[in-house]
């Protein structure tokens, strides 16, 4: 991006050295620190936690499915397992991961500014993601919840397990998620430096603006009804249970409304790396800036119109179901531009296969398989077989591990240099996410299969359906492969967070403020001076990058005594 | 198929009319899916490989946007996916149409377990035995938390919801026995929520339905037959006669007709009526009638609420079961063969009387 800074005045400040990081090193300066870098890294430090108890849950349920009749867990403990590892991934990671980690410390650098428009709040926003966090961590203590995440009643107000605790947590949680998209809605409208034009954002940029509008409109609505659950299992009003006179398919109503918008809250932040990273090793300018950034609206606004397509089975009425079929059909389309749009950014490009490119690449074949997959489920014949089963497990998994968690990763293995000023081991970078890649396909392709044959989610036993075990197999081996292709960037990131050796500004010769205009790590204050932004976004140049590379490998082989 | 201690299959067997309408839609999505990830995936690797940094390839003239490429490649997957959805659609709603002739048969899901109650008043517990060749219809209700009735070779799944009758149909093809599944998550035991759905040749079918199910030694009552007991003990007939009278209006011939409420609605009494206006009456009161009527919400099981809607079903004016046809000007109970008194000494409820009429019968 072309831009340059703003000669203000002529007190030249001091050579800098300090930066967010290193700025103070007190425990009180982190708690109560309202920088947007520093507040992104607690938010990277507090996901990693709830991301490996919802793992460790995932390891649990993945041992016990390997023998149809179970190995350790009573169904009851079972149960409780898979809600656990549902609420943890869900609420406490999937939600949040992009866009509090990597949305925190990249969108205020990203259009120019120096912080959040409300930093406070977005420090209150931490503080109310770990309450809510430390109440469903406290309500696992005291005995579980064994209804899943979905919570669906009357299972979840006739339940006697600590479900009232867990969703308070899940509410306070929430509210956290709309002190975040409000600080994002504010910042990108009223931060954005001189010169930022709306064209001119990155495309991460818009993704979390969409992200945060549907995080405005749909949360409130999930945060009262899991609310009025608790009303109804503390005081009895009738609500949901048709016992008390109320409905429970309206509690599915109101759940999904939120739910399934809830999934494009998961993805489309992921969407928003994936452009950037494909951009940038590409080396050349997106194609089609304008299409993804309004796919990314349209899915945003169409991703609301679906919540039915949960209900097909629910006794909705048919002709219901027939509408909300048709505008899930529909949706397929702004997410298939987008993945058309990625792969013709690499016709004429100049493209390196770093680390994080290899996630994005990663992220791509693996939403295709999941978003096609979902086609299996829009439609109404096909939904009838397969919802309810592990074909949907396996979809779902495919477009939030296989499309969050690989964006997530992607991401963190770019701004890495950016975020902590040191590189990490391209090796073992670039073998962790072969690893994932193989161990999540090995993992999950299986449980399509089980989807098909009949295998319904959540059953602890399988034993009048033997020959379903050697599928069952197969996940658990893949769980574990990709078990260590998680662990692995755990232990060499953080190696390097200490020892990697120490990146320049701008490691990835990559185009965008954050590169091009601050240090790495950033200085508290992201930036010496103000920013005017003078041209497009991702002014990349394939031909120049290309040949730089010929001449470099000239430069080498001469150094190394060669032609 | 397997080899050697690997035993798996690759598609579930087959068992009814529409599970190879539904194979084939499910096959051709899977075509586009494979077709379009190949094709896309093949279009990255060929990219990645000549465009790869440092090769010797053309990248002039870097293309930035092509509104005619997007609108290509929006407007195919578009006039493709409404294909689908139509085709789709169409095969949903012949699945959702019950078919006029089918078998019904009356399902109540509970934790956790599939009960399971035939016409003729043959009961079956997770298990389920029906005639090849004849359409069934399920009529489903939960007696608490939501299920999920999953007939996977049948390729039939319907939720199962306390307070709501659902219903559910297939065709059987082939004889053979095959799995019930519960596929909605219903507590501890959700996956013990099992059973067998068996499916028989016509000839077989009569044979076991004449043993009763195998099961009871006694020819059991019809469904009808239950119904009129609860009928008697909870002494209905006492305000509803055989005419409309001031107590309560008489139920005979109302079946499916449409009734005036007192808000002033228009209801028809159709299953769910029933079912409602039994357990809280007073939600549904007739026009030109007080609120009278105990609520048997809390006495009456789904089951027995069941019977008693098939005995009122089976109430017309021709039946000749119905001969009351004196106006009862007098207190409820006043009627001296059946006063409340009476019932009450026989220590009758509802829910003891299928117990009682059996034990009366030995």
């Amino acid at each position: 991006m072309s831009s340059t800074t703003i000669e203000q005045g002529t007190a030249e400040r001091p050579k800098v050295e300090k930066n967010y990081l290193n700025a103070d090193h007190t425990l009180k300066s982190w708690l109560l620190t309202v920088d947007h870098k520093r507040i992104g890294i607690l938010y990277l430090i507090s996901v990693t936690f709830f991301f490996f108890i919802g793992a460790v849950a995932a390891a649990m349920i993945r041992y016990e499915l390997t023998s149809p009749k179970g190995i350790l867990l009573s169904s009851e403990v079972y149960n409780k397992t898979f809600s656990a590892h549902g609420v943890y991934m869900v609420f406490q990671f999937l939600v949040v991961a992009i866009p509090a980690v990597l949305g925190n410390f990249l969108i205020p650098i990203m259009i120019g500014a120096r912080d959040m428009a409300f930093p406070r709040l977005n420090l209150l926003s931490w503080y109310m993601f770990m309450t809510g966090g430390g109440l469903i961590t406290l309500s696992f203590i005291m005995g579980g919840v064994d209804a899943g995440w979905t919570f669906y009643v009357p299972l979840s107000t006739l339940s006697e397990t600590q479900i009232s605790l867990c969703l308070v947590g899940i509410f306070i949680t929430g509210f956290s998620s709309i002190f975040t998209a409000v600080n994002f809605v504010a910042t990108i409208h009223k931060m954005r430096a001189p010169g930022m034009t709306w064209y001119r954002l990155p495309l991460f940029i818009w993704a979390h603006y969409a992200t945060a509008v549907v995080v405005l409109l749909g949360t409130p609505v999930v945060a009262i009804t899991l609310f009025l659950v608790v009303v109804e299992r503390g005081f009895g009003f009738g609500i949901f249970s048709p016992e008390l006179g109320g409905d429970p398919v309206l509690f599915q109503h109101l759940f999904w409304f939120y739910s399934h918008p809830a999934v494009y809250i998961m993805i489309l932040p992921a969407f928003g790396v994936i452009s950037e990273l494909i951009t940038c090793f590409s080396r050349r300018p997106i194609f089609g800036y304008r299409f993804i950034a309004y796919s990314s609206l349209a899915i945003a606004f169409l991703g609301f119109l679906v919540w039915g397509h949960h209900m097909f089975l629910s006794s909705q009425s048919a002709f219901q179901g027939i509408v909300f079929s048709l505008i899930s059909w529909v949706l397929a389309i702004p997410s298939a531009i987008k993945i058309f749009n990625w792969t013709t950014t690499m016709y004429k490009g100049s493209v390196h296969f770093s680390t994080p490119m290899l996630y994005a690449l990663g992220f791509m074949g693996l939403f295709l398989i999941g978003g096609l997959t979902g086609l299996h489920l829009a439609s109404l014949d096909t939904d009838v077989h397969l919802t309810g089963t592990y074909f949907i497990v396996a979809h779902f998994h495919y477009v939030m591990v296989g499309g969050t968690i690989l964006g997530y990763l992607g991401g963190i293995h770019f701004w890495f240099p950016k975020m902590f000023g040191r590189t990490y081991s391209e090796f073992w970078g670039r073998l962790s996410a072969l690893i994932v890649f193989i161990g999540f396909n090995l993992t999950f392709f299986p449980q399509f299969m089980l989807g098909y044959l009949g295998m319904p989610r959540r059953y602890h036993y399988y034993y009048f359906a033997p020959e379903w075990q050697f599928y069952h197999v197969l996940s658990t081996a893949g769980s574990t492969v990709l078990g260590f292709g998680f662990l692995l960037p755990g232990i060499y990131l953080t190696y390097a967070v200490f020892k990697g050796k120490k990146a320049g500004p701008n490691p990835w010769g990559a185009k965008g403020l954050e590169w091009e205009h601050t240090a790495s790590p950033p200085i508290t204050e992201n930036f010496e001076k103000p920013i005017l932004v003078t041209d497009n976004v991702y002014d990349y140049n394939p031909e120049e990058d290309s040949k730089m590379y010929e001449k470099e490998f000239e430069d080498d082989s001469m150094l190394r005594g060669g032609q | 198929m397997g080899w050697g201690p690997f035993q798996y299959n690759i598609m579930p067997e087959s068992a009814s009319e529409h599970a190879p309408y539904y194979d084939a839609l499910f096959m051709t999505i899977t075509g586009l899916l494979v077709f379009f990830t190949i094709g896309v995936v093949a279009a990255i690797v060929y990219f990645a490989a000549k465009y790869r940094r440092g090769t010797k390839a053309d990248r002039r003239n870097v293309l930035t946007h092509h509104t005619g490429l997007e609108l290509v490649w929006m407007g195919v997957p578009l006039i493709l996916a409404l294909g689908m959805f139509a085709w789709s659609a169409k095969n949903f709603m012949n699945v959702r149409t019950m078919p006029k002739d089918a078998t019904e048969i009356f399902c109540i899901g509970k934790q956790w377990m599939w009960h399971f109650q035939h016409m003729n008043g043959v009961r079956e517990n997770n298990e389920l035995h029906v005639v090849v060749g004849q359409p069934v219809k399920l009529t489903m209700i939960s007696q608490d938390v939501i299920h999920a009735m999953y007939l996977p070779e049948m390729r039939a799944q319907y939720h199962v919801v306390p307070g709501r009758y659902t219903e559910l149909a297939f065709t059987p093809t082939k004889p053979g026995r095959y799995k019930i599944l519960c596929a909605m998550h219903c507590g501890t035991q959700h996956s013990e929520m099992v059973g067998q759905l068996y499916v028989m040749n016509p000839t077989e079918f009569a044979e076991w339905m004449e043993k009763g199910g195998d099961k009871y030694k006694e020819k059991p009552l019809t469904i009808t037959e239950a119904g009129q007991q609860i009928w008697k003990d909870k002494a209905c007939f006492n305000c509803h006669t055989g005419v409309d009278n001031p107590r309560a209006p008489s139920l005979v011939g109302i079946y499916d007709k449409e009734r005036k409420m007192s808000d002033g609605s228009v209801v028809k009494a159709d299953r769910e009526y029933l079912r409602e206006a039994i357990k809280t009456p007073h939600n549904h009161l007739t026009a030109g009638w007080e609120n009278t009527m105990p609520v048997y919400g809390n006495t009456l099981t789904e089951l027995q609420v069941l019977q008693l809607a098939a005995y009122i079903q089976s109430l017309t004016p021709g039946s000749g079961e119905f001969n009351r046809t004196d106006v009862k000007q007098g207190f409820p109970g006043s009627d001296s063969d059946s006063s409340a008194v009476d019932i009450a000494n026989k220590g009758a409820s509802a829910g003891n009387a299928q117990f009682r009429t059996s034990e009366e019968r030995r």
